[in-house]
């Protein structure tokens, strides 16, 4: 990644860490809107898991149709990334969880989607270990990582609707937020999805010299 | 004997099948870092036939199997054309038949019934008299009915030709033709070879130096 | 997939016949060796039995029953429902059937033997279970309707994932671990409009419940046919 963008990376995270905590006053109509900042970071580390999963599977597709392992490489590494904002995203979402509704855990829709995600993640490396042939590794793991999305789609899309959600579904599009937390809070999804990128990058950077020295 | 199932024709692809061309190009295998064997090339027409030889290890069985279209390759083509047109899958399907150590039937099947399935999921009609006369051919008369997990294990290589030739194919591929045969066993896979040579494509894989001779070309892996 | 289409339609003489023969050759099979019965119905029958123990003669409200019948039934159908593929591996036939068979009918005749053997355990346990549970009758046709989409949604998903594991290493742990995350929005739908049938609703009352459990078994068979032809050449 060039200089440039690995420059704004940081410059701009920095910003937003600190906009979190000093830029915006404590969020009103939360239980313990000093805790709410929290969502800076939970929100943006719900979206990368997905990102990451959403990546997987089209390199999966990708895979299929060129049979290049390169292409393998790239869905792994981004399952791994997704798998580390996951569980960054459970952590984090537990914490105000455990502040907001008294409970860690409630199975709420997104919670039961998030732990969902992970187990598909966890399952996703399983099989991957437990294949040794690269070639039918990258196949089948490929085929789990389209299929896997499917499921996710009923758990996001239709399940809250068939279930009560405690979260809130359209506090962003309806301008629930006040315009400062609007603004850090696009910042913060900006700024974690170019970290996400970097990492990306380089991750496949490495897959790529890997792949080239074994032949 | 042989003609008895002539009547139904080559298999399940349509009546007028154009000839077929089995082309190879540049075909080589590895697994992992070792490499099985590279550069292998060769186009077969019917009434060609090509052998296969090396020492154990060469990857004569690994080569069978990507014609077969069982593994791929980690590098090259194998296409079949009928006529100028590629294959489709099906057609492909119809077109390869197979005999090899690692090819196995149900063994909780009777002889029979292996032979109908396998009819029907090629979409084929074989009436019993049908079926009856290919085991009849490939020297298991009379054990239709016995399930093949009481097979010996040269009445199973046998029953793998029955399960071979069930839809005529035009391109025959032979893993260790004689492997577990006896002398008539030896006989019926002889002119089984010498029939498909004549009429179509043949592909040996072996190291029997009698064997070798059913190939119009000798392919020598690993040497 | 281009390929898949065109190849099909030169077949659509017989593809009923060509599945068919696929799942009348696994159930011969199967009722000769009993592999996956036998897996099955020791599996059902003793978590039956624990679960009933375990609990004593206290009687549960219908969300408990609901969600331990599909726990059951969930375990039962992973103990069992892999070995349509696992058999054609450990037996090494599987090479035979990719050379005769076109790869979607291999998937649905395997995809119905799957339902039938799951048809067949919902059959003998729920009635077993819904006795040693004590748990009222509530809406018998509901339920039916629940248990019937729920397995063939079941069977769909875990048929693909029994395709995708068997060749892979220590598949017994991964064959849980890879089709219970796909699992997830069918089970919550099943738990929940079993729950509701217990309680005596109406079809209508569990309608968002059952058009979960139909729009996901579509969408999962769909997208296995689709992708059957990938894992299975493998």
């Amino acid at each position: 990644m060039p200089l440039f963008w690995k420059l704004l990376c940081g410059v701009w995270v920095a910003g937003v860490i600190v906009a979190a905590f000093l830029g915006v006053g404590p969020a009103v109509g939360f239980r313990a809107p000093e805790a709410a900042r929290i969502l800076f970071f939970h929100v943006p580390t719900a979206w990368l898991a997905v990102l990451g999963f959403v990546l997987s599977m089209l390199h999966g597709i990708h895979y299929l149709h060129r049979r290049q392992l390169e292409h393998d490489r790239c869905s792994a590494v981004a399952a791994e990334l997704g798998f580390l904002f996951c569980l960054l995203a459970t952590v984090t979402g537990a914490i105000f969880a455990h502040v907001q509704w008294g409970a860690a855990w409630n199975w709420d829709p997104r919670e039961t989607s998030i732990v969902a995600l992970l187990l598909i993640y966890g399952a996703y490396f399983a099989l991957r270990s437990a294949i040794d042939d690269e070639e039918r590794r990258a196949a089948l793991s490929a085929s789990y990582a389209i299929l896997a999305v499917l499921p996710m789609l009923f758990l996001i899309f239709v399940l809250p609707r068939v279930v009560d959600s405690l979260h809130p579904s359209d506090t962003v599009q309806s301008g629930g937020m006040s315009p400062s937390y609007r603004l850090v809070f696009f910042a913060a999804l900006f700024g974690f999805t170019l970290l996400f990128v970097w990492i990306y990058r380089l991750r496949v950077g490495v897959e790529r010299l890997a792949l080239r020295r074994e032949g | 004997m042989l003609e008895t199932d002539a009547g139904s024709g080559p298999a399940g692809v349509g009546e007028a099948l154009p000839p077929v061309t089995l082309a190879v190009h540049d075909l080589a295998k590895r697994y992992g870092q070792r490499g099985i064997f590279r550069g292998v090339s060769f186009t077969l027409q019917p009434g060609q036939s090509l052998a296969i030889t090396g020492r154990n290890g060469s990857g004569k069985s690994t080569l069978v199997r990507i014609l077969c279209g069982l593994l791929r390759p980690s590098a090259g083509t194998v296409a079949y054309h009928l006529g100028e047109r590629p294959a489709t899958p099906r057609e492909r399907r119809g077109l390869i038949g197979l005999v090899a150590p690692d090819l196995i039937l149900y063994e909780e099947l009777s002889a029979l019934e292996n032979l109908r399935f396998f009819a029907r999921v090629r979409g084929l009609q074989r009436s019993a008299a049908a079926l009856e006369a290919l085991l009849a051919e490939v020297g298991l008369e009379g054990r239709g009915a016995d399930l093949v997990g009481t097979f010996s294990s040269g009445m199973r290589q046998r029953l793998k030709y029955a399960y071979a030739l069930l839809h005529r194919p035009p391109v025959l591929f032979l893993d260790e033709p004689t492997a577990n045969l006896d002398e008539a066993g030896v006989a019926m896979a002889r002119a089984c070879i010498a029939r498909q040579r004549a009429t179509g494509i043949l592909v040996i894989a072996t190291n029997d130096h009698e064997e070798l001779q059913f190939g119009d070309r000798i392919l020598r892996l690993g040497g | 997939m281009t390929t898949k289409s065109c190849s099909s339609a030169t077949a659509s003489s017989g593809w009923v016949g060509e599945a068919g023969a696929v799942f009348w050759k696994d159930l011969r099979a199967e009722l000769r060796s009993r592999y996956a019965l036998n897996a099955m119905a020791i599996f059902a029958v003793t978590t039956l039995v624990v679960v009933s123990f375990s609990l004593g003669p206290q009687a549960l409200p219908p969300p408990a029953v609901a969600a331990l019948l599909w726990v059951v039934l969930f375990f039962a159908a992973i103990a069992s429902l892999s070995r349509v593929f696992l058999r054609e591996e450990e037996a090494h036939t599987a090479a035979a059937l990719r050379l005769a068979a076109e790869p979607v009918h291999v998937y649905l005749g395997k995809l119905l033997f799957n339902l039938v053997l799951l048809l067949a355990l919902d059959v003998l346990l729920v009635p077993l279970f819904l006795a040693l549970m004590q748990a009222r009758s509530g809406n018998l046709w509901l339920l039916a309707l629940v248990l019937l989409l729920g397995s063939v949604g079941l069977a769909g998903a875990t048929t693909i994932v029994a395709a995708l594991i068997a060749k892979a290493a220590a598949r017994g742990a991964l064959f849980g671990g890879l089709a219970f995350p796909l699992l997830l929005p069918l089970l919550l739908a099943a738990v929940s409009g079993t729950r509701r049938a217990l309680e005596g609703a109406s079809c209508a009352a569990a309608g968002a419940e059952l058009r979960l459990l139909v729009s996901f078994a579509v969408v999962m068979i769909t997208a296995s046919i689709l992708l059957f032809e990938y894992v299975w050449s493998e």
